[in-house]
Parts: C-alpha cells; sequence; structure tokens
C-alpha cells in the first residue's frame, strides 16, 4: 500500500528522468544531422522540435532554426517543461515528495543530478560544448538508474516508478518514429541516397540504437529493419515491443500484490498482443503513420487508465 | 565580562569533561581535520539536509552550517537538566489541561485571565475536551541557554511543534562516519532510538477505540516548507507514511488517506502544520494545508492529533514569564530549571523601564518565533532601537523584554583554528504513558564572532551534542 500521490511522484519522477535523457539524444541526433552538407539543417531542427513534443511551444518564442537556439530551448528554457532542466527540476520535486519511498542512494543520485546539471546549465553551452554536456546529462541519467535498480526493493514503489519510465520511453520512441515515417517509407527495390542513409541513421542515433542495430541487422541500414527494430524486436530496450512488455509485467506485479486487476490491465495486454502477433510488413501496408499515432494516443489513455487504478489521477 | 567558556577555563586549562576530546583534537593533523569539516558539508548538501528560509528567494535551500566540535554536557550536568525539564513538561501538560477545563489557576489568581481572553492560540473548541491519554502537548523542544557553571536558564518552551530533532539525528550520524575512533574512546550516550521511541510514544497515545497497531502518519505543509526534509526524515525513520491534507478525507467518522489500494484510516496523526491551517470549516477557510472536518472527528475520539490543537498557548512569551508560579501551582514544588527574568512591556511601570534600557535588553514579540522581529538591544544600532521603541510604544502588550543573558561559548572550527561561539540547546522531549527525554539534543551555535543569535534563520549553526555515559 502507498499513498496515491506517492504513485503519483515516483511515476513522474521516471518520466521527467527519461525524458531528460530522451532530450538529451534527440539534440545529439540533430547534432549529427546538421553536420552533414546534404540535409537542410533549418528542416532537421524543426523535426528534432517536433519529436521532443515542443514545436508550438519553441515557434511562439522563435521564428528561426538553429543548433544553438534550438539546443537551449531543450537544455535550459525554464519556460518548456520538457527541458533537461525543467525536467530534472520537476523530477527532483517529486523524489523531494516522495523522499520516504526512496532509498538514500537513490536519492541522493537524483539530488546530486540536479546539483550538477544546475550549474553546468547555469549560462547557455557553446555549440562546441555541446556534446560535453550532452554526454553529461546521459550519464548522469544512468548514475540514478544504476542507483534505483542496485538499491530499491522490487516492491510496488518499483512497479510504479518503472511504469513511468516505460509509458514515457513508449511515448518518446513512437513520436520519434512518426515524425519521421516518411523517410522510412520504402519504394520497391529502392537504394536509399547518402541523405536516406543519414536520415536512418539518425532515427537509429535518436534512441542510442546505431551501434546495436548492426549486431542485430545488416551492417546497411534499410527502414523496414530500422521500423522493425523499434517497433517489434523484443530485445531492443528502447523498441515499442520491450517497453509495452514491460508495462504488462509491472502492472502484473501490482495485480499480483493488491490482487486485484483493472481496466489498465486489459488495455496494456491488447496492445502487447498486437506488437507480438504483427509483421513489420502488415505494419507498412496498412500504414505506419497510422499505427503509431494510434499507438501514441494509446499509450496515453493508459497512462490516465493506471492514474485511475491507482488513486493518483 | 568574559562569558563562561564550556571547555576552557579563564587560564586556559581545559575543563575536565573536554579533556579526552582535546587530547584526541591534539593528534590530529590540521589540513587532514579541514578536509573533514568539508566532507561533513558535501555528507548535508548531497543528502539534502537543507532548510528554506522565509523571504529569501535566493536561498531557497540553504544548508544549516554544522561544526565538527562537539559540544559536551557531563552525566551530572545533565541528570539535573532531565529533571528540570521533566518537571517542566508535566506541568505544561497540567496547565494545558487546567485551562482547557476548570480554569484553577486563573480562580486562584496566579495568573490574569487576561492571558487568554484575547489570544488567538488559545482554542474554544479544545475547553471542555479531553486529548486521548491527557496529553496536549507530545513532542517538546525546550530551549535552554547556560551562564555560569551551574546556571542554566530556559528561554522558552516550544511546546507546538519543536524543529531540529532531524539535525540532532544527522549531527551524530555524521560524527560517527567521521571520527568513530572518537566513539570508541568517549562514552557518549546514544540519540538514535529517538524515531523509535516517538513512534512508540505516539502509538501509545492512540484513540481509546482503535484496535491493535494503530496506524500513524506525519502531516506535513508539503516540499516547500522549511522543516519539510524533517518531516519526510521522521516519517521515514518511524516507518509511516508522510502525508499532506490533499491525500486526507473523512470518511464514515474517521480521517482516512487515499492510497493505492482505496482508503486507509489514520488513527494517530503527527501533525506539522499549525493550528489555524488544520481545519478549514473550524479555522483558516482559506487553508488547502489542513483536513476539512478533521476537528469533529478529533472531537469525537476518533483520531489523535500530535501535538493538540490549542497547545500553542504554552508558547505565548507573556505566559512564559509565568511559568515558575505555573510549575508551582501543578508540582507544589520549586521550578528546578530558572526561567530568565522577564520584563512584561504590557505593565506601565515596566514599559517605561524597558524603554530607558532598551540597549542592554533583548525585546521578543509575545507571539514571535525563529527570532524573527525581535530586538537585541546591545547589538542593534542607536536607530534600529529607536525605531523598534515606536513599535514598542504602539502596542507594548505585544512584547515583552529580558537582560540580554551572557550565552556560555564552546569551541567551533574557524579558518585560525578553534574559537569560542555562544550556544544554547534544545532537548527533545516525548511525552505519552511516560516522559522520554533523550540525552542532549541540539545545540545551536551562533557562528558570528560574538553574536549572541543562534537562530538558523539567522545564520546559526549547529553541533553534535554529547552527554556523557559517565
Amino acid at each position: 500500500m502507498l499513498l496515491g500521490r506517492t504513485a503519483n511522484g515516483l511515476y513522474w519522477m521516471f518520466r521527467y528522468i527519461e525524458r531528460a535523457e530522451n532530450m538529451a539524444r534527440l539534440i545529439d541526433a540533430g547534432l549529427r544531422m546538421a553536420l552533414t552538407k546534404t540535409s537542410d539543417a533549418p528542416e532537421e531542427w524543426s523535426s528534432v522540435l517536433m519529436s521532443a513534443g515542443v514545436k508550438i511551444g519553441y515557434s511562439a518564442k522563435y521564428k528561426e532554426f538553429n543548433a544553438s537556439l534550438v539546443s537551449d530551448y531543450l537544455l535550459r528554457d525554464l519556460s518548456n517543461s520538457s527541458s533537461v532542466m525543467s525536467c530534472i527540476e520537476t523530477a527532483r520535486s517529486n523524489a523531494r515528495m516522495v523522499r520516504t519511498a526512496l532509498t538514500r542512494e537513490a536519492w541522493e543520485s537524483v539530488n546530486e543530478t540536479w546539483m550538477i546539471l544546475k550549474s553546468t546549465l547555469a549560462s547557455p553551452i557553446p555549440e562546441t560544448d555541446l556534446p560535453r554536456v550532452l554526454d553529461q546529462i546521459k550519464r548522469e541519467t544512468a548514475i540514478i538508474r544504476g542507483a534505483f535498480h542496485g538499491t530499491m526493493l522490487r516492491n510496488e514503489i518499483f512497479n510504479f516508478a518503472r511504469l513511468g519510465t516505460f509509458i514515457e520511453r513508449a511515448d518518446n520512441t513512437a513520436r520519434i518514429l512518426d515524425v519521421k515515417y516518411y523517410v522510412l517509407l520504402p519504394s520497391i527495390s529502392y537504394v536509399g541516397t547518402t541523405l536516406d542513409n543519414f536520415q536512418w541513421e539518425s532515427i537509429l542515433r535518436s534512441v542510442s540504437a546505431h551501434r546495436s542495430y548492426r549486431w542485430v541487422y545488416d551492417v546497411e541500414y534499410n527502414p523496414v529493419n530500422i521500423a522493425d527494430y523499434l517497433i517489434l524486436n523484443s530485445r531492443m530496450p528502447r523498441s515499442l515491443n520491450f517497453c509495452y512488455s514491460n508495462i504488462v509485467d509491472n502492472l502484473k506485479f501490482l495485480a499480483n500484490d493488491y490482487g486485484k486487476r483493472h481496466e489498465c490491465h486489459d488495455m496494456s495486454e491488447s496492445i502487447m498482443t498486437r506488437l507480438e502477433n504483427n509483421e513489420i510488413r502488415t505494419i507498412f501496408d496498412n500504414g505506419l503513420h497510422e499505427f503509431l499515432s494510434d499507438l501514441i494516443y494509446q499509450t496515453n489513455g493508459l497512462g490516465s487508465k493506471i492514474a485511475e487504478a491507482y488513486n493518483f489521477d | 565580562m568574559k562569558p563562561f567558556d564550556e571547555m576552557i577555563k579563564t587560564g586556559g586549562q581545559v575543563r575536565p569533561p573536554y579533556e579526552q576530546l582535546q587530547s584526541w583534537l591534539d593528534t590530529q593533523n590540521p589540513e587532514r581535520f579541514a578536509q573533514k569539516a568539508r566532507d561533513a558539508e558535501n555528507v548535508f548538501r548531497k543528502t539534502g539536509i537543507t532548510f528554506a528560509v522565509y523571504g529569501d528567494e535566493e536561498a531557497a535551500e540553504r544548508l544549516i552550517p554544522f561544526d565538527i566540535i562537539p559540544r559536551i554536557i557531563t552525566g551530572n550536568e545533565w541528570r539535573r537538566l532531565s529533571q528540570g525539564i521533566e518537571q517542566r513538561v508535566m506541568a505544561l501538560n497540567a496547565f494545558l489541561d487546567d485551562i482547557y477545563h476548570r480554569q484553577e489557576i486563573i480562580r486562584a489568581g496566579r495568573i490574569p485571565r487576561e492571558l487568554f481572553t484575547h489570544n488567538d492560540a488559545y482554542l474554544p473548541e479544545m475547553v471542555g475536551f479531553r486529548p486521548p491519554g491527557n496529553v496536549y502537548t507530545h513532542i517538546i523542544g525546550v530551549d535552554i541557554v547556560r551562564t555560569e557553571e551551574n546556571q542554566f536558564y530556559v528561554l522558552e518552551d516550544n511546546a507546538r511543534t519543536p524543529s531540529g530533532v532531524s539535525y540532532m539525528l544527522e549531527n551524530r550520524e555524521t560524527m560517527m562516519q567521521l571520527f568513530p575512533e572518537l566513539f570508541q574512546q568517549i562514552k557518549v550516550r546514544p540519540v538514535e532510538t529517538y524515531p523509535k521511541l516517538l513512534r512508540q510514544s505516539l502509538a501509545a497515545v492512540a484513540p481509546p477505540g482503535c484496535k491493535g497497531t494503530p496506524t500513524i502518519a506525519v502531516l506535513t505543509p508539503g516540499i516547500y516548507n522549511s522543516a519539510y526534509f524533517e518531516h519526510a526524515f521522521l516519517a521515514d525513520q518511524m516507518g509511516v507514511e508522510l502525508v499532506e491534507g490533499s491525500d486526507l478525507k473523512i470518511e464514515n467518522g474517521k480521517v482516512v488517506m487515499r492510497t493505492t489500494e482505496g482508503n486507509r484510516a489514520i488513527d494517530v496523526l503527527y501533525r506539522r502544520v499549525d493550528d489555524s491551517y488544520l481545519d478549514p470549516l473550524t479555522f483558516r477557510r482559506d487553508s488547502a494545508l489542513g483536513v476539512a472536518g478533521i476537528m469533529d472527528v478529533y472531537r469525537s475520539g476518533n483520531i489523535t492529533i500530535a501535538n493538540a490543537p490549542g497547545t500553542g498557548i504554552a508558547d505565548d512569551k507573556a505566559l512564559y514569564s509565568y511559568m515558575p508560579e505555573i510549575i508551582e501551582f501543578y508540582t507544589g514544588r520549586k521550578a528546578i530549571l530558572e526561567n530568565v527574568p522577564t520584563h512584561r512591556c504590557s505593565e506601565p511601570d515596566t514599559l517605561k523601564y524597558v524603554l530607558e534600557n532598551l540597549a542592554e535588553l533583548v525585546v521578543k514579540e509575545v507571539h514571535g518565533s525563529g527570532g524573527y522581529g525581535m530586538l537585541v538591544g546591545p547589538a542593534a544600532t542607536k536607530k534600529e532601537r529607536e525605531d523598534f521603541a515606536l513599535k514598542l510604544k504602539a502596542n507594548p502588550k505585544n512584547y515583552i523584554a529580558q537582560p540580554t543573558l551572557a550565552l556560555s561559548t564552546t569551541p567551533i572550527m574557524t579558518e585560525k583554528g578553534l574559537a569560542p561561539r555562544h550556544v544554547d540547546l534544545r532537548p527533545f522531549v516525548l511525552v505519552s504513558d511516560r516522559i522520554r527525554i533523550t540525552p542532549g539534543g541540539l545545540t545551536r551555535v551562533a557562528l558570528k564572532e560574538g553574536s549572541l543569535v543562534v537562530n538558523s534563520s539567522q545564520g546559526g549553526g549547529t553541533k553534535d551534542t554529547w552527554v556523557l555515559d559517565d
């Protein structure tokens, strides 16, 4: 038994930590794309903002799209609730609120991350420093994850935290794919141009999968395989299949613990079934964009149902 | 006159309680020692042991500076102190019971009725109601200062919501981490049992209708409260829920908290929310920090609130001046611990005296706390004193004045080595079916040379406090 507010705090704390990390990856991928002369840099930055889900907020503030404006907006801008600094602030506020549910190590890792990033992100980051700062953000969030995994009891507290992580991650992966779905649409026996290759790599890079992809598939990037990897592969830790299998597992633990199933259980299992019994070809045939936007919608709905079931809506 | 130093005699000789510490200090490498002080600060910052200062935007979260030289109290000194504290705490609870019932003390003419008639801290809602176990003030932090080897004064009783106990515990924890060998050499009485005793104490005053293990919760105003760290710390250490007003509601005549498995009833609520915010139906209507209807549940005997609403009256500084009479009235004996002589500015002759001697006196608001709104005459500028005199004349009832006490000093670690600073002491007392006093308490220290203000909100620090097991 947990306070509803504690479950809420754990869930959102981990959603925001996950989001901070995803923001760093998105900027990283954007930087890489902008370096390739073949691409249209403003167009790339605009699509990074779209993947981050903050295009509207950004456009209300700035007219142009370039590395320094976009990365500042995604890293430091406190008016952007999804910026890395905002995410870390929110994550820490939630951690403070649920302090009694965290081990000392887990709490300290969040608190230290907050202290470190607050000072790193205190002033604008010169473009040449961006790679270092992005690495630092990824490293800090990895430390939080490590402290959490290494010390937390596997009980309901753990389950709510994991639900936050995987709901956020599923949403993120689906959105990255959806923003770029058109570059993945294959023409028959189509050989990618250099630009396509860069685009494909960029998608993989934004989920830190550009190396592991090669271990699983060919050395050559191929849009169908990329989509398969990020949607259906059950071993890729950021794929939709992997996220949902974790969501289903954690919800199952809660159902066993509390002796009660809710609507969110059925809902997550039915989404999982769709991911397990599917072929990437079928998804393409029925429309990749339709599949992804439906999944984003469902994931959102599932989040609400979980909150409802466990009294933190 | 030079203030009493607890470690060093006037001739430079070390007093007996500090001898062992001194010989250990002599073996320390100064550089390593300075490093330890920095380590301590990092520990506090990392664990987030911070407090917020109201009205100070920049320092939204600040550390209370920690000094690594312990303050030492002998077993004998402690025995006398704890007897005095126990007597005082018993008298306070008897007094609270009396003024919400027969008011014998007023009828006997020992204290004036006016102390209550226009006092917001006196709650009519408590009249005629007896809290479970007949305990009003369950958790008390008595502020004590020392001026001579054998002269202690009680400065305040803090019968409402004393804070700082988490610092007492963390200070000890930090000292044991930094200097484990020191605790092998010197026998110090433990303080670590406090959370366990607090839990037992709260459980012992559960409502009579409560069967089985009582469900206890700590009620906090939330993460933006200056003492939030302490609220979370205590809930965690006791293994109970830390709740906010928004988690609670009334269901079937009980206070329940909203959990992932539905609503659960609470039997004992250790609240760190002020009386006026506790129940919007009874007190401040705009309060979002409390629970609507909790006073009805309380008065029907279905929940214990610690400390009881209405205990704040005992913290009134005008009432404080009557503590010697109050102690004698209820215990039949003279107070073991002395009060600081206190001038009530409400009396015209006294007011005249206070105004004429502002430069030597400390003047406090009767309802104030935390060192806010007070004047330390000797440290104030002429202009500050004149401004304060105007406030005083405008509303004399609102103030009391006390002589400036030469608070004792103990050494702190400075960049130039050890240097004496003024200290006070806040021992923590738990009242339920019995009275438990944790040996020692929180030593607050004024870090600025010569300063007498030890409050953390005014730049004070803390020290680990040792009661010797001798």
